[in-house]
C-alpha cells in the first residue's frame, strides 16, 4: 500500500495536535481549533468535486445541514448512539442527496449543476423549516454530555477528536484520489470534458462518484455540529458563511492538491477567529468574501500555486 | 360562488401579478445568462441594492420608490459595465469563466449581502407609497395595487426591452453576440463592447426590480438568496434568452407558488422553484421556447 506511510504521518500529526491541546487545556482553544479543523474537512470535501473535476457546488450548506439535522433526528430517536455512528449516518444521507442532485443535473453543462445546488440549499432549508420533529423554524436543543466518553475531560475535546479523525480520513481520501486513476479521470474532466469522454473516460460515472464523496464528507463535517452549538435552528445551520468558507478556503489555498484546503482553512479560519475576537463577527465574514474575490482575480492558483511558480 | 373556487381564482390572479414581478426580476439574468452566457448569480444582490436605493429615496427624500429606482438606473448601468469589465479581464479573456468566474460572482453576492447587513442591519425595511395597501375591487376578485403597479411596469419593461433588442442597431448587435461572436468581430464590431453594454442593461433592470421587491414585501439583506433559485428556474424554463418564454415561465412560477402558498402554506413556496428547475433540467433542458 503506497498510502500507508502518509496515513501514519497524518495520524501522528493529529495525535501531536491533540496532545498539545490536552497540554494547553483551554476550552476556548478546543472550540477555536474545532472550527478550523471543520473547515479543513469542509474545504477538502468541496475540493474533491470543485478542485479536481471543476464543478462548482454552491449548496455546501445543504449537505452540511443534512449532516447536522440527521444528528438531531438520531439524537431524538436514540440519544445513546455514539457520535461516530451519527457522523457516518449523516455522511450517508448527504452523499445520497449529492448522488441524486448530480444524477439529475450533471448530464448537462456544469453551470446547471451549480445553479441547482444553489437552489438545493434553499429547498432543504424549506423542508427543515417545515419539519416540526426537528424543531422547525424554532430550532432544536441538543444536550451535550458534560464529560467526554473514552478520553475524559470536557466534551468539546471529544468533539475535536472526532473532527480530527474525520480530517485524517478526508485528507487521506483526497490524496489517494489524486494519485489514482480516479484522480486522473477527474483532472481529464476538468481540463476538457468532451475530449475525456471521447478518450473513453466514463465522465458521468466519475462525476457522480465525486459528487457523492464530496457531499458525503460535507454531511460528516456537519454531523457533530448540533453537539458543538447545542442549539441548532435553520438560520444558523444554513448560514451562508459555511458555503463561502468552504469555497473560499480551497480557492485561496490552491485547488490542485490536498495541501491547498489545509493552507486556506488554517490561514482564513485562523484570521477569522482572530477578527471575531478583536473586531466583530460581521467584519470577519466580510473579510472572507473580499479575500475570495481578490484571490480568484489576482492569484487564480491560490497560495500553493504562488509557491510552485517560484520554485 | 363557492368559497374554495373564490380562493382558487384569487390565488391564480395574484400568482399572475406575482409572475409579472418575477419577469422583472429575471429580465437581467435572461440578458446576462441567456444572451451573454455570463452566469451572474449575484443578480439578486444587485436587486437588493436597488431595493435599498428605493428605500433611501423613499424614507429620506420622500420620493416614490419606483421614481427613486428609475433615477438610479444610470448608476446601475455603469456598475454593470464595470462588473463586466472586471469579469472579462479577469476570467473571460483567460477562458476561466466556468469555475473562478462563478466563484467571483458568488463572492460579490456575499460581499453585497454582508455590507448591507453592516450598513442597514438585519431589520426588515419597507417603503411608503399611495398604492401600497390599496385594492382595485373588481367584484369577485380584488387586485392589490401593490402587485398591480409592479406588474404593469414590468410588462412595459419587457416589451420595451424586446423592441430594443429587435429594432435597434445595438439591440441586434447584442443578439448577434449571443449567436456568433466571431462573425460579429468580422463585421468590425467589438463583441466586448457590445457585451459590456448588454451587461450594463442587465444590471440596470435590477434597480427597478429592486424597487418592485420592496413594494411587494419588506426587505432584509439575506432575502436575495431566495431569488437565485427562482430567477434561474424562470430563465431556464423559459428557454435561455427568449423573452416571451421568460414571461410565460415567470407567470407559471408565480401561479404555482401562489397556489402552493394558498393551499399548503406560504413556508412551502420557496421549494416550488427548485422543483420546477429540476424537472425542467431533467425533462426539457432547452425550456419552453428554447432556441
Amino acid at each position: 500500500m503506497r498510502g500507508v506511510p502518509f496515513i501514519l504521518c497524518l495520524i501522528a500529526a493529529a495525535a501531536v495536535i491533540f496532545a498539545c491541546g490536552r497540554w494547553i487545556d483551554n476550552s476556548y482553544a478546543f472550540f477555536a481549533a474545532y472550527v478550523v479543523v471543520q473547515y479543513i474537512v469542509l474545504g477538502t470535501a468541496w475540493n474533491i468535486l470543485g478542485g479536481y473535476t471543476g464543478y462548482v457546488n454552491f449548496g455546501v450548506t445543504a449537505f452540511f445541514a443534512i449532516g447536522a439535522y440527521s444528528t438531531v433526528v438520531l439524537y431524538k430517536l436514540v440519544p445513546a448512539l455514539p457520535l461516530p455512528v451519527m457522523v457516518l449516518v449523516g455522511g450517508v444521507m448527504a452523499g445520497l442527496v449529492g448522488l441524486g442532485t448530480g444524477y439529475l443535473t450533471l448530464r448537462l453543462r456544469g453551470v446547471f449543476f451549480s445553479i441547482a445546488t444553489l437552489a438545493l440549499a434553499v429547498v432543504v432549508q424549506t423542508l427543515i423549516t417545515n419539519w416540526d420533529f426537528v424543531g422547525g423554524a424554532r430550532g432544536a436543543y441538543v444536550l451535550r454530555p458534560r464529560v467526554a466518553p473514552l478520553i475524559g475531560g470536557e466534551y468539546v475535546q471529544y468533539l475535536f477528536l472526532v473532527m480530527l479523525g474525520l480530517c485524517v480520513i478526508v485528507l487521506a481520501t483526497a490524496r489517494a484520489i489524486e494519485r489514482s486513476a480516479l484522480g486522473y479521470g477527474f483532472t481529464a474532466i476538468r481540463d476538457d470534458e468532451a475530449a475525456a469522454e471521447a478518450s473513453g473516460v466514463p465522465t458521468l460515472k466519475l462525476k457522480l462518484i465525486a459528487t457523492t464523496l464530496s457531499g458525503g464528507f460535507m454531511g460528516m463535517a456537519g454531523a457533530p455540529l448540533p453537539y458543538y452549538v447545542t442549539y441548532l435552528d435553520p438560520a444558523s445551520g444554513f448560514s451562508l458563511n459555511y458555503a463561502v468558507n468552504a469555497i473560499a478556503m480551497p480557492l485561496i489555498g490552491g485547488m490542485n492538491s490536498w495541501v491547498g484546503p489545509i493552507v486556506g482553512a488554517v490561514l482564513v479560519g485562523g484570521l477569522q477567529e482572530y477578527l471575531r475576537v478583536t473586531i466583530s463577527s460581521a467584519v470577519n465574514v466580510l473579510v472572507v468574501g473580499v479575500l475570495l474575490v481578490v484571490f480568484v482575480i489576482a492569484a487564480p492558483q491560490g497560495i500553493v500555486g504562488l509557491f510552485q511558480r517560484k520554485k | 360562488m363557492d368559497g374554495s373556487i373564490d380562493l382558487l381564482v384569487n390565488a391564480i390572479i395574484s400568482g399572475l401579478l406575482l409572475g409579472g414581478f418575477y419577469a422583472a426580476v429575471s429580465m437581467g439574468v435572461a440578458i446576462a445568462f441567456g444572451l451573454l452566457d455570463v452566469v451572474n448569480i449575484a443578480h439578486p444582490a444587485f436587486i437588493l441594492l436597488g431595493s435599498y436605493v428605493a428605500f433611501i429615496g423613499n424614507s429620506m427624500l420622500g420620493m416614490d420608490p419606483i421614481l427613486a429606482a428609475l433615477i438610479a438606473t444610470p448608476a446601475f448601468y455603469l456598475l454593470g459595465m464595470l462588473a463586466y469589465q472586471v469579469y472579462y479581464v479577469a476570467f473571460e479573456r483567460r477562458n476561466d469563466q466556468s469555475l473562478r468566474g462563478l466563484a467571483f460572482f458568488f463572492g460579490i453576492l456575499f460581499i453585497t449581502e454582508v455590507t448591507l447587513v453592516l450598513v442597514f442591519g438585519v431589520d426588515y425595511r419597507l417603503v411608503q407609497a399611495p398604492y401600497i395597501g390599496a385594492n382595485l375591487d373588481l367584484g369577485v376578485v380584488e387586485l392589490p395595487l401593490r402587485l398591480l403597479v409592479p406588474f404593469v411596469i414590468a410588462m412595459i419593461m419587457v416589451v420595451g426591452l424586446q423592441l430594443f433588442l429587435s429594432r435597434t442597431f445595438v439591440g441586434r448587435a447584442i443578439q448577434a453576440v449571443a449567436q456568433d461572436q466571431q462573425a460579429l468581430r468580422l463585421m468590425a464590431a467589438d463583441p466586448v463592447k457590445i457585451k459590456r453594454i448588454a451587461f450594463g442593461l442587465s444590471i440596470a433592470t435590477a434597480s427597478l426590480a429592486g424597487a418592485f421587491l420592496i413594494i411587494i414585501q419588506p426587505v432584509e439583506p439575506s432575502i436575495g438568496r431566495e431569488y437565485i433559485g427562482r430567477v434561474f428556474a424562470i430563465v431556464v424554463l423559459g428557454g435561455l434568452g427568449s423573452f416571451p418564454g421568460m414571461v410565460i415561465a415567470a407567470v407559471t412560477l408565480g401561479i404555482a407558488e401562489s397556489l402552493t402558498a394558498t393551499f399548503f402554506g406560504p413556508s412551502w413556496a420557496p421549494a416550488v422553484a427548485f422543483g420546477i428547475l429540476l424537472v425542467t433540467l431533467a425533462v426539457r433542458p432547452s425550456g419552453i421556447l428554447g432556441r
